[in-house]
């Protein structure tokens, strides 16, 4: 447990609903939730999440803050936008589904070992070095992340893979010795830092 | 002078051997062929697709598009910025959006800025390659080049989710949009208006980290061109090209498929359409190759 999940959790005490509407990226739409079901319904992952969107919703209100934080639920969706543009009411469900993924992980409560928040993370990493994505890279840490005996096993699953990738020039060997990247690279590195600080800065004053 | 000019972020897949290099090559080419003039954003960075949130907060992650807003004003003054990837459109125009419904919000993105010395007005356009294509230039216009018809192609366009949603492509719906199979009838092809999974989500960046999740999706985008009697797949989308087409034989292997289906982009079809070359239409950037498309270039 993070202090700023102490520090939260002391604050806001039984109102979770507040602590997501002050801290998760549109979080405030929350409260407009009807509970119809249609995200739950049009989401493609939908039967893999432990409470599709609709529950994360009632939950929130229903002050489940544990189970909402460290459920792995908000990690399995896929970015595809069908549940914002079906929702009757308009919630940017997409968006606040990636706020409570970035909060609980902030508040070191996201579950460990969860793929996507690790690919998530890998991907950050790997873009944030150069400015860009080094493909070749993102794919290898993603392999050996749980070790290197794992590692070697799914390099070798995806060798095939791998050979086509390079036989249609769509994957470089050169990418591991440096590769693409922007030339102003501590400038986005300063400004990234700045935003950084900005959002942490709000998160406690929020605390 | 070129007809059309725009300022032009191809993205981290598009590079030189990288995923999606055979779209830049095919866009290359269209371009050529449309008199359409791209005017690289000078020194773009990644955009941090949809996956950046794990350790990317709200303003981190739209300061990453701010700086190619602000490149792109500084640069290319004036021209509308156009992406060709689903992920770099949605997520620079949808920060675009946010600053400009939040003042605060707005103020931040150019304190962020101002670090790299850069600032932004946030007046530029962000535009899809295939608005380009649809409302600049247009179907008539884009049939009138076809030199070789893709005649007797049967063409399954699969516009994917990003393309889609949530701002869609030339107003048309998010349930069952038509400008893919538009275009490949401006083109001279059969496109199967019928099939089912066009705007099915292939699992996105969950390819990676969800793979048995993600590819009983690409199953059934790939089952649905079969039954349908598709040829081919076509899709503006990187992402969904490299996991629809790269994981078959994966499929292949996990559902005892025997799956062998092409998918290419628009921009291919419209340079073999054209009477260029299999390099400059990158057909040799295919895994499971488009023979059909390789025999009308062979006429």
């Amino acid at each position: 447990m993070s202090d700023m999940n102490t520090a939260m959790v002391e604050k806001y005490r039984n109102d979770f609903l507040k602590e997501v509407v002050a801290n998760v990226e549109e979080g405030h739409w929350v409260k407009m939730c009807m509970q119809c079901g249609v995200c739950s319904g049009s989401c493609p992952l939908g039967p893999h999440w432990a409470h599709p969107p609709q529950e994360i919703f009632m939950m929130i209100r229903a002050g489940k803050r544990d189970e909402v934080l460290s459920s792995d639920s908000m990690w399995m969706c896929t970015s595809c936008y069908n549940c914002i543009v079906r929702c009757p009411r308009e919630l940017p469900i997409t968006h606040i589904m990636h706020g409570l993924a970035t909060y609980a992980k902030r508040l070191g409560l996201a579950p460990r070992n969860q793929p996507t928040s690790q690919f998530s993370e890998i991907f950050w990493n790997n873009m944030m070095k150069r400015g860009r994505v080094n493909e070749l890279k993102l794919g290898l840490s993603l392999y050996f992340k749980d070790g290197f005996g794992q590692g070697v096993k799914n390099a070798l699953a995806n060798q095939k893979l791998g050979m086509n990738m390079m036989k249609a020039k769509r994957m470089s060997p050169a990418e591991f010795f440096g590769g693409h990247g922007v030339e102003d690279t501590s400038g986005l590195q300063k400004m990234i830092k700045k935003a950084e600080e900005i959002e942490l800065a709000r998160l406690n004053a929020n605390k | 002078m070129a007809k059309y000019e725009y300022s032009y972020y191809p993205g981290c897949s598009s590079q030189d051997g990288a995923s999606s290099s055979n779209l830049k090559r095919s866009i290359d080419t269209m371009c050529e062929e449309l008199d359409v003039k791209l005017n690289e954003i000078p020194d773009w960075n990644c955009c941090s697709a949809s996956i950046g949130y794990g350790s990317g907060g709200v303003l981190p992650r739209m300061a990453l598009s701010a700086r190619n807003i602000a490149l792109s004003e500084e640069h290319n003054p004036g021209q509308d910025i156009v992406a060709t990837c689903a992920a770099c459109w949605l997520a620079t125009k949808e920060a675009a959006e946010r600053f400009k419904d939040d003042e605060n919000f707005f103020q931040e993105a150019n304190t962020v800025l101002a670090e790299a010395n850069l600032k932004m007005t946030n007046q530029t356009p962000i535009r899809h390659m295939c608005e380009v294509l649809i409302e600049d230039i247009g179907y008539d216009k884009l049939a009138e080049g076809v030199k070789k018809p893709l005649e007797g192609v049967k063409i399954a366009g699969y516009v994917g989710c990003q393309t889609n949603r949530p701002f869609g492509i030339d107003g048309e719906s998010f349930e069952n949009p038509m400008y893919l199979d538009k275009m490949v009838e401006s083109l001279g092809g059969d496109a199967i208006t019928t099939y089912e999974k066009k705007v099915q989500c292939c699992g996105g960046a969950l390819a990676f980290s969800e793979p048995e999740k993600s590819q009983e999706m690409i199953k059934g985008i790939i089952e649905a061109a079969y039954d349908n009697g598709a040829d081919m797949i076509a899709t503006p989308c990187p992402l969904c090209q490299a996991n629809v087409e790269i994981y078959q034989d994966q499929i292949n292997e996990r559902f005892g498929t025997k799956f062998e289906m092409p998918v290419v982009y628009y921009s291919q079809l419209i340079g073999v359409a054209y009477g260029r070359s299999a390099e400059d239409a990158a057909l040799d950037g295919q895994i499971i190759k488009a023979k059909k498309l390789e025999d009308i270039v062979g006429k």
